[in-house]
């Protein structure tokens, strides 16, 4: 009887990925070391190709499942500049924060 | 079947996420996103997407994670941080919760106004992005690719380019005495600066 009123329709889906995207900006916002401010982004972007997929499935559309094909290739090029951006800040200072890049700040 | 498969993947994501966010050992924050993934290609599954829970394994937990873990091992980051002091007390821990709060808020409203349905035309019969029952996704998948989105595809190789080329100028050893006037640099090292 439970089972059969607790269906899994598509607004779960929705709602698990608002959820994820809501506690992936909390630890961007929280977070101060760069690598896993970075780890936050992956997992927001990751919540919004779930949505994608799910409208998808909803509209009958294939089209929601090229573009998360386009968030993949998008994701791996940032994960490729940011990682290098991190990686030359952090050569020059180890225990570098978020806090330590100031330079454009006015 | 599908709600169980839902609260386990499910509950695998909500999980991951929350150790992202509290661990304070970045190896373990690496991990954590793996379960988060993993959990994210399970629901895909149970969505009929099977291409992409495959690509989002192979190219999320297999290539990104995997440079992550190298970065840390490279830089030799990976030592617990101090949790009082990093992920930042105070007032900005409270903001940042209430701007979390306002994040989820806004589709829950959404969902509320539209009973949780997709406002959307949707694809019609005849369209050439309607999914067609009983063809593989990754059939229906290439035809969008390589027709619709054409043009958009072949771009991606150019921004792929431009990421290769911009990892190698960022990750390249610049000589001595050229990063002296480097503001990053004095802005990143006070200690070189301070009086002995």
């Amino acid at each position: 009887m439970m089972l059969a009123v607790a269906e899994v329709t598509p607004a779960w889906y929705l709602l698990l990925g608002s959820i994820l995207f809501a506690i992936g900006a909390v630890g961007l916002l929280v977070r101060r070391n760069p690598l896993v401010m970075f780890m936050c982004v992956e997992l927001m972007l990751n919540a919004v190709t779930l949505t994608f997929v799910t409208f998808s499935r909803m509209l009958h559309d294939i089209d929601g499942q090229t573009v998360v094909v386009f968030v993949l290739v998008v994701a791996a090029a940032e994960v490729v500049i940011g990682l290098g951006i991190i990686v030359a800040l952090l050569r020059k200072k180890p225990t570098a924060t978020a806090d330590d890049i100031t330079v454009l700040k006015g | 079947m599908e709600l169980f498969v839902f609260l386990v993947a499910g509950g695998a994501c909500i999980a991951g996420a929350l150790g992202v966010v509290l661990n304070s050992n970045p190896v373990h924050v690496a991990l954590s996103l793996v379960g988060t993934l993993f959990g994210i290609a399970v629901l895909f599954v149970a969505q009929e997407a099977h291409f992409l829970a495959a690509v989002q394994i192979i190219v999320y937990a297999g290539a990104i994670v995997v440079l992550f873990l190298f970065v840390l091992m490279l830089l030799g980051v990976d030592q617990a941080e101090d949790l009082s002091i990093e992920p930042l007390g105070g007032a900005q821990r409270i903001v940042a919760l209430l701007v979390g709060l306002a994040v989820l808020g806004l589709p829950l409203l959404a969902f509320r106004s539209t009973d949780g349905d997709a406002t959307g035309a949707g694809a019609q019969p005849g369209d050439p992005n309607l999914v067609r029952e009983g063809t593989a996704d990754i059939a229906q998948l290439g035809e969008s690719l390589f027709t619709t989105y054409l043009f958009a595809f072949e771009v991606t190789s150019v921004l792929l380019v431009i990421a290769v080329v911009g990892a190698v100028v960022m990750s390249r050893k610049v000589k001595r005495a050229e990063y002296v006037d480097d503001p990053l640099v004095t802005a990143t090292q006070p200690d070189t600066e301070a009086p002995a």
